[in-house]
């Protein structure tokens, strides 16, 4: 049963991949994990939001996301 | 010919091809025939000389209800008879639209104020990452801090 992680605009280049799928229940140490070292270190910073079920969470280090969700991470956003 | 039909009060749109401006801005004049004014904004990819194309990617479960959200609070704040945000997404290249935005309002200093508004949140705070194809290949563009000002006026 899993997760997806989905990497958003530049950590998707760091990443060296769109998304990965990980076991579930998925918590935020389980992220950091996950991710490799590079994408962790940019989750630590408070720029780079979480998504979780298509709601940014307000507090990324209480994510807890479980069977079928997605999870998506987002780096500082360059618009318009 | 059939016309353009928009939602009303607010028109909201994701394009991934392009961006039909003079008929959208008819659409919505003829939708808000009782507005007293109506400011627009097209933004275009800059012609630079380095750059060759640009990229904006987004995610849809939040890009389009974020825009959906700010061109209500648009709506509210300035007291707006009706709002069109229509942004790019994908391949554009320089000279090309990315954002067109329009306002209508009574008096014109609302839609003013709206289209100036709609822009300063669209640029720092929509779910959009940016990226422009140079010679080299694919840069990343870091928000400015700028944006970011631009957007605390309104607080």
């Amino acid at each position: 049963m899993s997760v997806t992680i989905l990497f958003l605009g530049p950590l998707r280049d760091l990443a060296g991949r769109q998304e990965i799928e990980v076991d579930a229940p998925l918590d935020w140490a389980g992220l950091l994990a996950a991710v490799g070292p590079e994408v962790a270190e940019q989750l630590e910073q408070k720029r780079v939001n979480v998504a979780c079920r298509g709601r940014v969470r307000a507090d990324k280090r209480a994510l807890l996301a479980e069977d079928g969700d997605e999870v998506a991470l987002l780096p500082p956003v360059s618009g318009g | 010919m059939a016309r353009l039909s928009l939602s009303t009060p607010l028109d909201v749109r994701l394009l991934d091809k392009g961006m039909s401006v003079g008929e959208a801005l008819a659409a919505f004049n003829a939708t808000h025939a009782e507005a007293g004014g109506i400011a627009t904004f097209l933004g275009k990819v800059r012609p630079d000389g380095e750059v060759r194309a640009l990229e904006l990617s987004h995610y849809e479960p939040l890009t389009l209800a974020g825009m959906e959200e700010l061109a209500g609070n648009a709506r509210e704040r300035f007291d707006l008879d009706g709002v069109l945000v229509w942004h790019r997404v994908g391949v554009m290249v320089p000279g090309e639209a990315i954002v067109l935005i329009a306002a209508a309002a009574r008096h014109r200093r609302s839609a003013f104020e709206a289209a100036d508004f709609l822009m300063d949140h669209l640029k720092s705070a929509a779910w959009f990452w940016k990226r422009e194809r140079r010679a080299d290949g694919w840069h990343w563009i870091e928000p400015r801090p700028e944006d970011h000002e631009d957007r605390e006026r309104w607080k």
